[in-house]
């Protein structure tokens, strides 16, 4: 293509920045400004690097074995004989079982997610991208699903396949995909309609090309927000399944379970409950300011 | 020793017409009415030549941004035709429309609204020579930095973000990104609407510049009946749906027919106090 | 004499953002008479808005007025304490915005809402409002108004909903009412109604306006006086024929060559300024406008010249002035701009189009 003839205006003053601004980075500096969100992301770090290290503690013997029973020291107040958070009924020791059940929490609250994601996202996307009769029938199918009485469902599901690992978080992403698939569903259907899609159809792009080309990375703050939010409820799923006793089963320590058996020994031992119930407060807590952080930073309305 | 003679091959003579509008329909039922509905676009006909640029104007709610997202195939006739470069387009669907989107783009009003804000400027531009296959990535990226040289942008910032720049250089990236794949045919839907006075005269000059350059047909749309003016060889004005008036661009002006036309030139306020508005 | 109504005194308004300080009023002095329509020109971000915004103490966080005086027949408007500036807003000076879908509740019937602007400064008992407000309708021409006033702001149409706006706005009687962009978002046929109504308002009810648009052709039907801005600053300000006719600053004259105008011979090149608005937070040395001035001089670009009268009545802030400049750089600067046509019809020679 030759140069029209007439010289067409440069714009050689810039008045745009030198340093480019992109968009996660000014995300991520608004992210660092909000103090508890940084602290609650600092916690869940903490807690996430904790969990992988904990069996390297225990060989080297930092951390005691949380299988280990020291009957000489049964129901033991903390910082004693050892054990700096005290020990159970049966003489395990309270924190080593801490940090082994954040094992098992953080894995099915993110690894839930994991499932959730992609089922969410599939049928968001095509409910929001194909409306009519396609996004009415996957609807009504979310609608059905979502009548179920989430504890119920999920008690009846472990109940008729044993609770395993794997029952359990099947079960809690089947209860749960329905919050992301209608939010990505909402976020399809608001964005759609705006120029740029027009302009991206006009350029000739399909409409594969659309939904993940441009409406789903224009979906990602909230889709980011509603799955870190739903860390913090399946770990509490979990927990209140372990405390009814249909969770992961003893020995593997769970902080459900040490609820629950702390909440036995409340009189002679009350510590013992006390500390996995700050155990899974905490968490919630971390994971829901760092939650509340990323919902801010992301939001598109700050932009200029 | 001569050489023979290559056949001289027939070249078929080019319909003159590039877009004929056939008495087109589009009409928007409106739910728990039974049979009523929004009368978008009434029964329009035009047809526009190849290499000329023809303005449609009128008001809010004339139907002429429906009739080019109709002409543009994004959203589909209620009734009617619509011809391109002798192609059907109106009963076209999927793959051979998008093929059609090759010779046909478009240019949208709000600069704020129509770059994706998570792409970077050179991709958006490339979106549409990715779409149809056109080229390698350095041949791309190369075509890129001549369509921002094209339009007065500096081609170094392919990396930036629609929001680094203002909405004058944001419209010139929509151009650049129209002009990518060698389009005969361009529909401005209100290009300039958005614009601060003094912008929209680079844009509108940009604008004719390039026709000229590219022999380039336009359906120019706006509000504006100066604006249009400038750019337009013929102009048909809309009113409800409908197009009350086609004429050259002088005849509009110093000749209207129609009390629409009439009563439209009238209130364009005139940059001069001794005028009575 | 005329009394003067309102007196703004070098007033600096500043916004503190991540990228510096925004001085989005920087300096501004102007003043309205009773009864006087006032035009208030520029593009966006020329601070027009910022200036009026001043005036009524409604700036947006975290904007501020940093300096000057901004007097209402006599009363700083800066100094007043939450009760007075209560009592001043809506009352003494009323404003009108751009979009009147936004600006008017969706949830509150439009009587309603006119009511309450009058119920509020307590000038007028329930009783007084409600018929007080068909007859405001009435005054703007709203047809029906008895109808329409249990009507919510959907079931208008966009020039009826300004003209709601401007009945809310004139229901306390102010003495000035600043319109900002009052047509932008209306269709060129309500626009010159709404331009007619507003002239008629002028003349019927004494009521001063100050008229910030970005369309010098309203402001040539409405004004008597215009003041153009750049860059928060004031750069000319004159009587509208004065202006028009013999601009003096070369920012005015860009301005008025811009735009496409129906009543004169086809141009082939519109007149565009070359460059962007600037930065608020980061403006040039010298003359805020001298890297998009096409008769720039070394001066402009060092020394940043002084609103100096150039005319009886007439300021421009410019070292070189339109009527010093030779004749035949204006016409390079216009592109020489006749078309084929009209040099047929004016048996002149046509120039070579672009720069």
């Amino acid at each position: 293509m030759a140069m029209p003839a007439a010289a067409v205006e440069r714009i050689d003053e810039w008045n745009v920045d030198e340093k480019q601004i992109g968009l996660w980075t000014d995300a991520w500096r608004r992210f660092r400004r909000n103090r508890l969100a940084v602290l609650g992301a600092t916690i869940v770090i903490i807690l996430i690097l904790v969990a992988v290290l904990a069996p390297l503690l225990v060989q080297l013997g930092i951390l005691q074995n949380p299988l280990k029973q020291d009957v000489a020291n049964i129901e033991v107040g903390p910082f004693q004989a050892g054990h700096p958070l005290g020990s159970d009924e049966l003489g395990r020791d309270t924190l080593s079982r801490l940090l082994y059940g954040s094992r098992i929490s953080l894995s099915v609250g993110i690894l839930v997610q994991g499932i959730i994601l992609p089922i969410g996202l599939a049928i968001g996307l095509a409910a929001g991208y194909a409306g009519g009769r396609i996004d009415n029938i996957l609807m009504r199918f979310t609608d059905i699903w979502y009548a179920f009485p989430d504890l119920l469902f999920v008690l009846v599901v472990v109940s008729v396949f044993s609770p395993s690992l794997l029952t359990i978080f099947g079960a809690i992403a089947l209860v749960n995909w329905v919050g992301l698939a209608r939010l990505v569903r909402g976020q399809v259907l608001s964005i759609k309609e705006k120029e740029f899609i027009e302009a991206a159809r006009s350029s000739g792009s399909s409409p594969f090309k659309l939904v993940v080309k441009h409406l789903l990375p224009n979906s990602l703050g909230p889709i980011i927000v509603t799955v870190t939010f739903g860390i913090p409820q399946a770990i509490f799923l979990e927990a209140v399944l372990s405390f009814l006793g249909v969770g992961i089963q003893p020995p593997t320590p769970t902080w459900g379970q040490m609820v629950f058996d702390g909440y036995q020994a409340v009189y002679a031992n009350p510590t013992s409950v006390v500390f996995p119930a700050l155990a899974i407060g905490f968490t919630l807590l971390a994971f829901s300011f760092m939650g509340d952080g990323l919902r801010d930073a992301l939001d598109p309305r700050m932009r200029r | 020793m001569q050489a023979a003679k290559p056949a001289t091959p027939v070249v078929p003579k080019m319909d003159p017409v590039i877009l004929r509008v056939e008495n087109v329909y589009k009409h928007f039922p409106i739910a728990g009415f039974g049979g009523l509905a929004v009368r978008a676009v009434d029964g329009v006909s035009l047809e526009i030549r190849r290499g000329e640029a023809m303005g449609l104007v009128g008001e809010s709610g004339c139907g002429k941004s429906t009739l080019a997202r109709l002409i543009t195939a994004l959203t589909p006739v209620t009734a009617g035709k619509i011809t391109f470069e002798g192609e059907e387009i109106s009963s076209f669907r999927g793959t051979r429309l998008r093929r059609v989107r090759r010779k046909m783009q478009m240019i949208f009003q709000d600069p704020f609204a129509s770059l994706d804000p998570r792409m970077t400027v050179g991709d958006i531009i490339a979106e549409p020579l990715d779409n149809f296959h056109m080229g390698s990535g350095d041949e791309r990226h190369s075509r890129v930095q001549q369509l921002l040289r094209l339009v007065g942008l500096n081609p170094n910032f392919t990396n930036r973000y629609p929001h680094e720049f203002s909405g004058g250089q944001r419209q010139r990236i929509g151009i650049a990104r129209a002009l990518a794949v060698n389009p005969s045919f361009i529909v401005c839907d209100e290009a300039v609407s958005a614009l601060d006075v003094s912008i929209q005269a680079q844009i509108i000059n940009l604008l004719q510049d390039l026709q000229r350059e590219f022999n380039l047909t336009y359906l120019f749309i706006a509000h504006d009946l100066a604006v249009v003016r400038h750019l337009s060889d013929r102009i048909a004005v809309m009113y409800l749906g409908k197009v009350v008036e086609t004429a050259d661009r002088t005849d509009i002006y110093d000749r209207p027919q129609h009390p629409y036309t009439k009563a439209l030139l009238s209130s364009i306020p005139v940059p001069d106090p001794a005028v009575e508005y | 004499m005329a009394q003067t109504l309102l007196q703004v005194e070098d007033l600096h308004t500043q916004f503190k953002t991540s990228r510096g300080v925004v001085r989005a009023v920087d300096g501004v002095n102007l003043h309205i008479d009773v009864g006087e329509t006032l035009g208030v020109v520029g593009e966006s971000g020329c601070g027009k808005t910022m200036t009026a915004l001043s005036i009524l103490r409604l700036l947006p966080d975290p904007g501020k007025i940093v300096s000057g005086r901004i007097l209402f027949r006599g009363k700083d408007v800066t100094k007043m304490d939450d009760e007075e500036i209560r009592d001043f807003r809506g009352n003494d000076v009323s404003m009108i915005f751009q979009d009147p879908m936004t600006s008017l509740n969706p949830v509150t019937k439009v009587g309603r809402q006119i009511e309450e602007a009058m119920t509020a400064h307590n000038r007028f008992t329930s009783e007084q409002a409600k018929t007080r407000v068909i007859e405001l309708l009435k005054r703007v021409r709203v047809p029906a108004p008895e109808r329409r006033v249990n009507d919510y702001p959907h079931q208008f149409s966009g020039g009826m909903r300004q003209r709601a706006m401007i009945a809310m706005g004139l229901a306390n009687e102010p003495a000035l009412l600043i319109a900002d962009e009052p047509t932008t978002a209306l269709d060129v046929t309500v626009q010159a109604q709404i331009i007619q109504l507003m002239k008629q308002l002028n003349r019927e009810l004494g009521t001063a306006m100050m008229l910030i648009t970005h369309n010098m052709a309203l402001v040539a039907s409405l004004c008597q006086r215009v003041v153009v801005m750049y860059a928060g600053r004031i750069v000319e300000e004159g009587p509208v024929e004065q202006i028009f006719r013999s601009p003096q600053h070369p920012y005015t004259w860009s301005l008025l060559r811009s735009v496409p105008r129906v009543d004169e011979l086809l141009k082939d090149r519109l007149v565009s300024i070359k460059g962007l608005p600037p930065d608020l937070s980061r403006l040039p040395p010298g003359c805020k406008f001298h890297p998009r001035c096409p008769f720039v001089v070394s001066r402009c670009k060092v020394e940043e010249p002084g609103l100096d009268e150039v005319a009886a009545n007439q300021v421009a802030r410019c070292w070189v002035l339109m009527r010093n400049v030779p004749e035949e750089q204006v016409a390079a600067a216009k592109g020489l701009v006749i078309s084929r046509e009209a040099a047929q019809i004016l048996k002149e020679p046509t120039g070579d189009a672009g720069s």
